[in-house]
């Protein structure tokens, strides 16, 4: 059932990507090419997607522990420190440069797309070289 | 590229966020695809293993799904080889070290309004509309 649950949520998800077209990096660039030919798709996906997940927030502080799982897992920090800056802004540096996020890039795997599976490499390959210097002591 | 109706990334939206809803209401995580492949594969994320890769899953089988029978999906990459290599370089270092991406903290930190995912939402959004800038307008790079 937990299994199944995770399963299901990451099958909306997936989904989502798909009818979003967040799956195309073309999509996403023109999104965020705020001085050329400006898409707002993104906007809307995000936006559309505040509303449920905002509302699932709002649902769990009223709740002692997930229908699931002993507690909820959610990060406590106010912190804004300088690995979350600096992750941030690599992070936005790589996404600029393609156009694909992990999420959408993973949903991009099953177009068969070459570029896609060459960036999903290099993505796994950038978390484990985090693994193995800054993030080692986590 | 063809310009699509807003009802098509508002459906997807309201589906990312019915997700990222049901895996806290139901498992109480965070529904950040950044930090599920990191638990997932065990590269330093935390949380239960099999849920991450169950969710990931049904991610890639969703995406499958709904690429065959509501919307065929077009991945137009303009990026050449080493670009790729880099970008998903950065994504997967940058991601973790700033321990999110725009499911984490856009959506997901975003809904609860924490300051962290907003400075993190707004500094990666800036950096990459920059890069953008950068590349397509001033060197004509890409």
């Amino acid at each position: 059932m937990r299994l199944l649950i995770a399963i299901l949520c990451g099958v909306l998800f997936g989904a989502g990507m798909i009818i979003s077209d967040m799956v195309n990096p073309a999509r996403v660039l023109a999104f965020l090419d705020v001085t050329g030919d400006w898409d707002p798709s993104l906007a809307f996906v995000m936006g559309g997607a505040l509303i449920p997940s905002g509302l699932a927030y709002l649902i769990h502080r009223r709740m002692h522990a997930p229908v699931l799982a002993d507690e909820f897992r959610v990060p406590a920090s106010r912190l804004i420190d300088r690995p979350l800056i600096g992750g941030a802004i690599l992070f936005g540096l790589g996404w600029g440069l393609v156009g694909l996020c992990p999420g959408p890039a993973l949903a991009a795997l099953t177009t068969a797309s070459w570029q896609a599976a060459i960036f999903v490499v290099a993505m796994l390959a950038g978390m484990t070289l985090f693994r193995f210097t800054a993030g080692r002591s986590a | 590229m063809e310009p699509i109706s807003y009802i098509w990334p508002l459906t997807g939206g309201l589906l990312v966020g019915a997700s990222a809803g049901l895996f806290l209401l139901m498992h109480g995580r965070v529904a950040g695809i950044s930090g599920l492949m990191a638990s997932g594969l065990r590269l330093g994320g935390s949380g239960p293993r099999g849920l991450s890769l169950g969710f990931l899953g049904g991610l890639l089988g969703g995406a499958l799904l709904a690429g065959l029978v509501i919307r065929t999906p077009e991945v137009f990459v303009t990026s050449s080889l080493p670009l790729l290599i880099v970008g998903g370089l950065l994504v997967g270092f940058g991601t973790r070290w700033g321990s999110g991406c725009t499911s984490g903290h856009g959506v997901c930190g975003i809904a609860r309004l924490s300051p962290r995912s907003l400075a993190a939402t707004g500094l990666f959004m800036a950096t990459a509309a920059l890069t953008v800038f950068v590349t397509r307008h001033l060197t004509g790079m890409i």
